[in-house]
């Protein structure tokens, strides 16, 4: 069969992803720039196709609550947000982390702080990878840099979430929200059956059969003995995201000299940049963090004894830079480069900014 | 006569219902919680849905429901068990679910979830504990205590221009077209419990019949927060609590 490559926004995309799936929830609130995922979900009706459940919740608050419900009861279910309404969903993701319930967030960044701006930006990268929400959780971080990306990651996302029992988070920003590519759409997977969830999920609540004792989802533990031990069972569990699911792109990077570090929209203008560098002779690659958490540290610190400088490129005022550093560790020149909210810089900028910094 | 020859299956009166464990109550010595713990599971194994049911505990005095009866549960952030008991119920219709939820939770924090839920006439029961005070975080003043009425945070009284009225939230969703019963019912003597449980069976028959959101609000004590005895605390309910939350129906849809 051919495949069905069809044009939409990135926001379009994953509504669509998400029904083909064999998503069973999706609740939301209305927020630019990523109101169409919300929209298109309601335009398709997919509670009369495959049977998922599209509420649009009276808050951020309570969507990421209704999440919370769903996972627990071993649903794939979803919300969707935007920077100041995701700022109010991470009392429910810690929740959703300290249950150890899987489920799917999207947060289409914004500029800030405060209401900012509807502008694209990534100035929620602390937010997602260093916690945002109170306690020790991690949270899987998915950077999408094209529209089929954002179409790829639900599943992707998903099939994460219920692997490691932890909520994961799409995170684009306004522009890969907003722009139109081509895409080609996930095939149609049924949802699971409630027999299905008992057995791939045992721990949900879902009505509790005389054979067993009940499922209890919570996240309190009052006896601080024990919840050390939960601490200690959610931190060996993200060790083991960070051996086994790191993701990353390597483009031109055998041969570099120079490395341009960058994530989502920022690195496809990196892209850019490093074919203009190329054309001017200079041996510049780009490496692509697609996991943000876990990050690609072995990657970079492979790097570091090989080029002579990196440059994070990213939409804020320096986060990632932090852990590019932390990862190679001094042993080569680490700078940052990036505009502030809502603007978006130029391939030409990146390079002048390269130049001054890193390649003099 | 000798007390086993008493003891045989045709003269019991009263038992344990069988959804409620063994496991030793938190609860404080002449709490409201634990009588309508019972009634909850009595009504649940009436309509034989222990299978089939799913709580939603709340941040509170109640937050360890889940301990007590033995079905499955998820419990909330505070406030939010509206929110979690709408998608479960939404994903899962054949199901029966109840959040169970204090004045707190359900009246201050939570009073925008509470809202929408009934409004949007989610098929659950909203089990509501009013004591008029903050139990589990020591006595704190809560958004239906009384005027004039002391706790930790208003220890000379709740004063109006301070902290504004108690909230009547229960005739607030009443006039909501999501709601299908409104009540308001106690459980401080034989007769108000036997009462209260058919109103709960009520409003676990109109959730499983989807006719709405039902509202079971229970005027409570709480001895050890009105730091009163358990009797002097059941007296002072009836002398000040029911003139301001009266009990009966405050809408009851056939």
């Amino acid at each position: 069969m051919a495949e069905e490559i069809k044009l939409m926004k990135g926001n379009e995309a994953i509504a669509h992803a998400a029904i083909r799936y064999g998503t069973d929830g999706y609740f939301g609130y209305p927020i630019t720039p990523q109101s169409e995922i919300l929209e298109t979900l309601m335009a398709e009706t997919p509670w009369e196709t495959t049977g998922m459940v599209v509420l649009q919740a009276e808050s951020e608050v309570a969507a990421i609550n209704m999440v919370y419900g769903g996972a627990g009861c071993g649903k794939r279910v979803m919300t969707s947000s935007s920077s100041p309404g995701i700022s109010l969903k991470l009392e429910g993701i810690s929740y959703l982390a300290g249950a150890e319930l899987p489920a799917l967030i999207v947060n289409v960044m914004r500029g800030g702080p405060g209401l900012g701006t509807i502008q694209p930006s990534q100035a929620d990268y602390f937010q997602t990878v260093k916690g945002g929400g109170h306690g020790d959780y991690r949270l899987i971080t998915l950077a999408p840099n094209s529209v089929q990306e954002m179409a790829d990651f639900v599943a992707l996302g998903f099939d994460l979430a219920f692997t490691y029992s932890n909520p994961a988070m799409i995170l684009a920003d306004g522009i890969i929200g907003q722009m139109m590519e081509k895409v080609v759409l996930p095939p149609f997977r049924p949802r699971k059956t409630e027999e299905e969830i008992r057995q791939e999920s045992p721990w949900a609540a879902l009505g509790k059969p005389a054979s067993r004792k009940p499922n209890i989802i919570t996240s309190l533990e009052l006896d601080p003995s024990i919840m050390e031990e939960n601490n200690n069972r959610f931190q060996a569990k993200y060790r083991r995201v960070e051996e086994r699911e790191v993701r990353y792109e390597e483009i031109c990077c055998s041969d570099a000299e120079y490395l341009l570090v960058a994530f989502g929209s920022s690195a496809r203008i990196c892209q850019k940049a490093v074919e203009i560098a190329r054309a001017e002779g200079i041996k510049l690659g780009l490496l692509r963090p697609i996991t943000l958490w876990p990050f690609p540290t072995k990657a970079l610190a492979g790097y570091a004894g090989r080029v002579k400088g990196m440059l994070s490129v990213e939409l804020n005022a320096g986060q990632m830079l932090e852990d590019v550093r932390l990862a190679v560790n001094g042993r080569v020149k680490v700078e940052h480069f990036g505009r502030l909210g809502g603007i978006v810089f130029t391939p030409d900028e990146i390079l002048v900014a390269f130049k001054e910094k890193i390649y003099r | 006569m000798e007390l086993n020859e008493i003891i045989k299956p045709e003269n019991v009166v009263y038992a344990k219902p069988g959804l409620m464990n063994d496991h030793p109550m938190h609860y404080c010595p002449g709490c409201s919680h634990g009588v309508i713990h019972k009634l909850v599971a009595e009504v649940i194994a009436d309509m034989g849905m222990e299978e089939k049911t799913i709580g939603v505990s709340p941040v509170g005095c109640a937050v360890f429901a889940y301990n007590y009866l033995d079905i499955d549960w998820q419990e909330a952030a505070h406030g939010r068990a509206p929110a979690v008991a709408t998608a479960v119920k939404r994903l899962n219709p054949e199901k029966m679910v109840f959040t169970y939820q204090g004045d707190g939770d359900l009246a201050a924090i939570g009073t925008a979830e509470t809202i929408h839920a009934a409004n949007r006439g989610e098929n659950i029961v909203i089990v509501f504990v009013n004591n008029a005070i903050y139990g589990m975080t020591g006595g704190q003043m809560a958004p239906t205590t009384l005027e004039g009425m002391p706790t930790s945070t208003c220890p000379y009284g709740r004063m109006v221009e301070l902290n504004g009225y108690p909230l009547k939230i229960a005739d607030l969703l009443a006039l909501l077209e999501g709601t299908c019963l409104v009540t308001r019912q106690s459980v401080h003597t034989a007769a108000a419990v036997r009462k209260a449980k058919r109103s709960l069976r009520k409003a676990f028959d109109n959730s499983m019949a989807g006719k709405g959101t039902s509202i079971v609000e229970f005027v409570s004590t709480c001895a050890s927060g009105w730091k009163m005895t358990p009797e002097k605390s059941n007296d002072w309910m009836v002398e000040h609590m029911f003139p301001f939350y009266p009990l009966g129906d405050l809408k009851n849809v056939e």
